[in-house]
């Protein structure tokens, strides 16, 4: 199914994809997306594919069970926002706030990624989300994490430009971020996660998600994957706890 | 203030859209393109309010300044006009042009006036002409209960209203005018009501600002001003951000990218990590400035003359997305807005927290755009200007 999305308002748009998706339909093409919020929210079903042309607005894949969504752009903030099951692709760039409170499937960008990345992710019930970002991050990578995995791969990167923002794992109380290269130590919120290489064991974890990112996009999976790594992880599953505990 | 028997006191909670957009070369444009991207933006707007500024659009009468100025009732309209005729020669007074939009109701009367300080008056007065201006700006908006002037620069004008964006286009007919610098917001008021003269721009002379977020330091901010003449009469946070850049950089001729550092100051373990020299200026910045720290979450973008300017508080809890195409700047708070007024930019890119991305008449080179030139921000290289 093939939907023009110029001019067209997200509440009329989300409303025909989920009347089609209910009536059976599985392949959607969306074309002349800019900024319609909310495109495949609470979606269901493992079969349902979303293309995407264009920029689609704000929480895309929230909530979303099941589908792929691919999108031909850039996407903006808060894409795969407490998401269940299924995998989002971004060609471009994404903005802040992605995979916020995401708690299964998988978020791939191509590009660069915002501030806030991962925030409070979460594993659950034998689910784990797993976000790869081919470019850098910027602040608050893994802000508040519980679980699942976050990866930097920083591709094609500018002279200087640094592969992760400040306060990296602030708050982090869970799950692991892989970032290749070097990290340079005061980025990492040293009160909440813990930095060292990424040993032969993180590496087998992280590989499956890299090649499929790899094969997503058409890239070299041992290019991907060369070079070491570093691993941040939480020092405390309860960073706040003598905080409040009585 | 009296109550003027419009709503102030209707609130509610989320964020602001903000669009910007500039020709570095000063090439003119109507306000349609700029309407058409803060309506992409509708979703972060609720219709209480929204406005533009434009510069550029009063190219007959660019050296006298253009008064726009709003009143509830004929007796402030008389009072006012009383003070102008007072302190100003009035060369040419009208009504702003308007016309009906079902989505803008119960407009106050608009007028704008454009005027000169008599010499003679000047001279006595021993002010700059910008500020004997400002003084009687806030002559007006803090003396006369329903008179507000809500733009007072040259050769630039701000139109607002409550109402959603993209009507107030409509309502000011702002497709008849042409401007190199646009800048606009969709309000959706958090803390403050939402009323005629509190919609965005905020302006002083020809700065105008538009603000998503929140300031929690308003209250220093606005004690702090009050110590230079500045009386804060419009009930919205946003109105320090206008008096703040006003003494910064016009005042105290601080460059605009160390005004920036003054509002989304570094925090004290970044000025740490920083050389020795930079570290100086900026313990020395947050010593003296202290009170012009604005905190709490925000996104702006700013204007005057010959200059356009996006810039997000220093842990960038609002949104804020920049762009390039031939020779214009975009700034906007969502892609999608870019896309709206630019279907094809050239280069998109988001700038970092507290770094400002700077247009400047007549330069080519945007300060903050990847690759070009890098702005003083934390970690980067001190102006030099």
């Amino acid at each position: 199914m093939r939907i023009d999305a110029r001019e067209l308002h997200y509440r009329e748009l989300n409303r025909q994809i989920r009347e089609a998706v209910a009536g059976g339909e599985t392949r959607f093409e969306l074309a002349n997306v800019n900024g319609q919020r909310y495109i495949g929210d609470g979606i269901q079903g493992e079969k349902v594919q979303i293309d995407i042309e264009g920029v689609p607005g704000n929480d895309l894949g929230a909530f979303m069970d099941g589908p792929t969504v691919r999108v031909r752009g850039n996407a903006q903030d808060a894409v795969a926002n407490t998401m269940n099951a299924g995998r989002i692709v971004v060609e471009g760039r994404a903005g802040d706030v992605l995979g916020y409170g995401m708690r299964g499937g998988e978020l791939f960008v191509r590009g660069k990624v915002g501030y806030r990345v991962g925030i409070h992710m979460k594993a659950y019930r034998g689910r784990m989300p797993v976000v790869v970002a081919g470019g850098t991050a910027g602040d608050f990578l893994g802000e508040y994490m519980a679980g699942g995995m976050l990866v930097v791969l920083g591709l094609e990167r500018q002279d200087g430009e640094p592969l992760i923002g400040d306060w990296c794992g602030t708050g982090m109380h869970g799950g692991v971020i892989y970032v290749r290269g070097e990290v340079d130590p005061r980025l990492v919120a040293s009160k909440f996660a813990s930095m060292g290489p990424a040993e032969e064991k993180d590496r087998e974890d992280m590989r499956p998600h890299v090649e499929a990112f790899c094969e997503t996009f058409s890239l070299d999976v041992e290019e991907a994957l060369a070079g070491a790594f570093v691993r941040m992880a939480a020092i405390s599953h309860r960073p706040y706890g003598a905080k409040y505990a009585v | 203030m009296s109550d003027s028997g419009f709503d102030r006191d209707r609130r509610s909670v989320s964020g602001c859209g903000l669009s910007g957009m500039m020709s570095l070369t000063g090439e003119r444009v109507t306000g349609e393109a700029i309407r058409d991207s803060i309506a992409i933006l509708h979703e972060r707007s609720n219709g209480l309010g929204g406005g533009f500024a434009a510069y550029g659009m009063y190219p007959h009468r660019k050296d006298q300044f253009a008064l726009h100025i709003m009143y509830y009732g004929a007796e402030a309209q008389g009072q006012a006009e009383a003070v102008l005729g007072e302190a100003f020669d009035v060369l040419h007074d009208e009504r702003i042009p308007t016309r009906p939009n079902p989505g803008v109701v119960d407009p106050p009367d608009l007028m704008r006036y454009f005027v000169l300080p008599p010499a003679g008056k000047l001279e006595e007065s021993g002010m700059s002409a910008e500020d004997y201006v400002l003084a009687r700006v806030m002559r007006v908006n803090s003396e006369i209960p329903d008179a507000f002037v809500f733009s007072s620069g040259k050769n630039m004008g701000a139109f607002k209203a409550v109402g959603y964006a993209e009507d107030i286009a409509d309502f000011f007919r702002l497709e008849e005018y042409e401007a190199y610098i646009w800048i606009a917001h969709g309000r959706f008021p958090t803390n403050t009501p939402g009323w005629w003269a509190g919609a965005h721009p905020f302006t002083l002379l020809d700065w105008a600002v538009v603000h998503n977020g929140e300031i929690s330091s308003y209250g220093i901010n606005k004690r702090y001003l009050e110590m230079f003449g500045y009386q804060c009469t419009m009930r919205t946070d946003t109105e320090v951000m206008a008096y703040l850049l006003d003494l910064l950089i016009r005042r105290h001729g601080l460059p605009v990218e160390v005004a920036c550092d003054v509002l989304a100051a570094p925090f004290w373990e970044q000025i740490e990590r920083m050389p020795e020299e930079k570290q100086r200026l900026y313990t020395m910045l947050r010593q003296v400035y202290g009170s012009a720290l604005v905190n709490g979450p925000f996104a702006i973008i700013f204007a005057r003359d010959g200059e356009m300017v996006g810039v997000n508080d220093r842990i960038k809890l609002r949104p804020l997305v920049a762009a390039r195409k031939d020779k214009w700047l975009y700034i906007s708070s969502e892609e999608a807005g870019i896309r709206g007024m630019c279907p094809e930019p050239d280069l998109v890119w988001a700038p970092r927290a507290g770094q400002p991305v700077i247009g400047r008449l007549g330069s080519d080179v945007v300060v903050g755009e990847p690759g070009v030139g890098e702005t003083a921000g934390m970690g980067q290289e001190v102006p030099s200007g």
